[in-house]
């Protein structure tokens, strides 16, 4: 075996291990965790395939920004571990028939039939001054130049609604007008008045 | 250098895996070791500024062989003491995440230093994707904070650490967008390309700070509040929240945090210098140095340059705890989006003209 199998199914194992611990752990938290784990050791994995582009945007976009957003969330809520647990026994069955499913479908379609290294060849390794990075901006930026603007607007639509959705202004709250603060000038706030003095009587 | 080694290994009988772990070992401590003795002193360098700029005289008792010498052994016994103290888990705390935060934090400080270059040839990993992947593991560093504020089962922690997790993801954007900016300028995302693009006839003309100084001046600002310190250091806030996410924390688990945010420190003004300020370039143009080998290893390009130019960010640092009261809270917030992110993102636009118009001497040569 060599070392990138030995690397292979090191990472892949403990993806498999933490991907389980992500819905098995009872604390939200801990499975927050899990689930950075496997984001991880994902990247892990397609650094293996030469995705260092992707690799690298998964942490830093999936590590470092959304699971933090979402442990933030976590973190705060208060959550009932006892009736999130109940019902398990209930909802086996069909959970476990979706499951059985999905993976089946997913083991046709992605598997040996279609994906076999007859079908597809195993690709070459490309030699260390390839740029992944340059291949994937060329190609995003010119062939697929209009899917990935749309995609942009879609996503920016989503955003914009999202906030329109959730963006509640409360009667009575107060803002600080920070433009009005800083035009304000020493005659608005403070008047010098001349004082008579008065003799002690 | 390093063949050498190698290859004198590999003349002893070592098997060539064994080999390259050794020399590659030996790299690592080669960048580890000074970083950290520099991390110690610079805690030194911290209290002796600031005392100086508060008129006072600032550690000047531990010393060596019986002598005060500057109190320079403070950091020594300082270190020393954390050691020995206990490590103290409150109750009611989850014990393995409250051990595991620490090294979180730290990990991600000493990681990034694989792909920092130190000259044009000294870099421990020259991979192509250098800045992306600074910017990747720099972001892991903010699980250490938020894990420490929840583990501690403390709400003192607890604010601390959404206090430091909020700051950090929004000046995260702003440090972003300033950096698609230098790798729109160099045309590469490999730290040493960006430097080397910065070279010119011109010395520090050429530097990046000068078409981008808006990026610069952002980039820096950014890196104060990521690395959580003053005026940004609302996570530890003493007059708030005691100390903030590691309120909890005694020892060494103190000491690990504290040494990661020395470490980050360092690596964000390294890194400014790298990318606005030519990093090992000299500021001289080449004409202007005279043709004699001392000259020329003490004014032309070199490592020197390097450290000079990271530990004038560091001195900013330390400057900027010693002048400015700290933030609130929500004007952290508003400086982040709505001055920082909209002044990137119209400086982005102004750079692509730049780079259109093939503005001199910084964007002529692509």
């Amino acid at each position: 075996m060599s070392f990138e199998q030995i690397l292979f199914y090191l990472f892949s194992g403990v993806l498999v291990l933490s991907a389980g611990a992500v819905i098995t752990v009872r604390n939200p938290v801990h499975a927050a965790m899990f689930l950075v784990l496997c984001f991880v050791t994902t990247s892990a994995l397609w650094l293996l395939l030469e995705a260092e582009f992707l690799a690298i945007t998964l942490v830093l976009v999936y590590v470092g920004a959304v699971m933090v957003l979402f442990l933030f969330v976590v973190m705060m809520l208060d959550i009932n571990l006892a009736r999130m647990r109940e019902g398990f026994a209930r909802y086996l069955p069909i959970g476990g028939i979706v499951a059985a499913t999905a993976v089946g479908i997913m083991g046709l379609a992605v598997g040996r039939i279609n994906f076999g290294l007859d079908v597809w060849p195993a690709p070459p390794a490309r030699a260390a001054d390839y740029s992944n990075t340059r291949e994937l901006g060329e190609q995003l930026y010119t062939t697929y130049v209009y899917p990935f603007e749309i995609a942009s607007v879609v996503l920016l639509v989503a955003i914009v609604a999202a906030i329109a959705l959730t963006l509640r202004t409360r009667p009575g709250t107060r803002y600080q007008k920070i433009e009005e603060q800083v035009v304000v000038k020493k005659s608005d706030r403070l008047r010098v008045v001349q004082l008579e003095s008065e003799g002690r009587k | 250098m390093f063949e050498i080694v190698e290859n004198f290994l590999l003349g002893l009988g070592l098997w060539p895996w064994l080999a390259t772990l050794v020399v590659t070992l030996l790299q690592i401590m080669l960048v580890m070791v000074p970083l950290l003795l520099s991390v110690a002193y610079l805690t030194y360098a911290e209290r002796k500024v600031i005392g100086f700029m508060q008129i006072r005289i600032g550690p000047n008792r531990v010393g060596f062989f019986g002598k005060p010498l500057w109190g320079l052994g403070q950091p020594i016994a300082d270190a020393v003491k954390l050691m020995f103290k206990e490590i103290i888990i409150p109750g009611g705390a989850d014990k393995f995440l409250f051990l595991i935060a620490p090294v979180l934090s730290m990990a991600p400080a000493l990681a990034a230093w694989a792909v920092v270059p130190f000259g044009s040839e000294m870099v421990l990993a020259d991979i192509d994707a250098s800045l992306l992947y600074v910017l990747a593991i720099t972001s892991i560093g903010v699980y250490g904070v938020i894990i420490a504020g929840w583990a501690s089962n403390s709400k003192y922690a607890f604010l601390g650490a959404m206090r430091s997790a909020a700051q950090i993801v929004s000046y995260e954007i702003a440090m972003g967008f300033a950096l698609v900016g230098v790798l729109m300028a160099a045309g590469s995302i490999n730290i040493g390309d960006i430097v080397r693009g910065q070279g010119g006839a011109y010395g520090l003309l050429n530097w990046y700070f000068i078409p981008l100084f808006p990026l610069f001046i952002i980039y820096f600002i950014s890196g104060v509040a990521e690395t959580n310190r003053a005026p940004f250091d609302v996570a530890e806030g003493e007059s708030e929240i005691v100390a903030g996410f590691h309120v909890e924390y005694s020892g060494m688990t103190f000491a690990v945090f504290f040494l990661a945010e020395y470490a980050n420190m360092i690596l964000i003004s390294m890194l400014a210098a790298l990318m606005f300020l030519g990093g090992w370039l000299s500021p001289l143009p080449a004409s202007w140095i005279p043709e004699l080998a001392l000259f020329d290893l003490a004014l032309g390009d070199g490592i020197h340059w390097l450290l000079a130019k990271t530990a004038l960010f560091l001195f900013f640092f330390l400057w900027f705890r010693a002048t400015f009261p700290r933030y609130r809270y929500d004007q952290i917030m508003r400086l982040g989006w709505k001055v920082f992110i909209p002044i990137t993102i119209v400086w982005l636009l102004v750079v692509g003209l730049f780079i259109m118009g093939g503005l001199a001497p910084w964007f002529d040569a692509a």
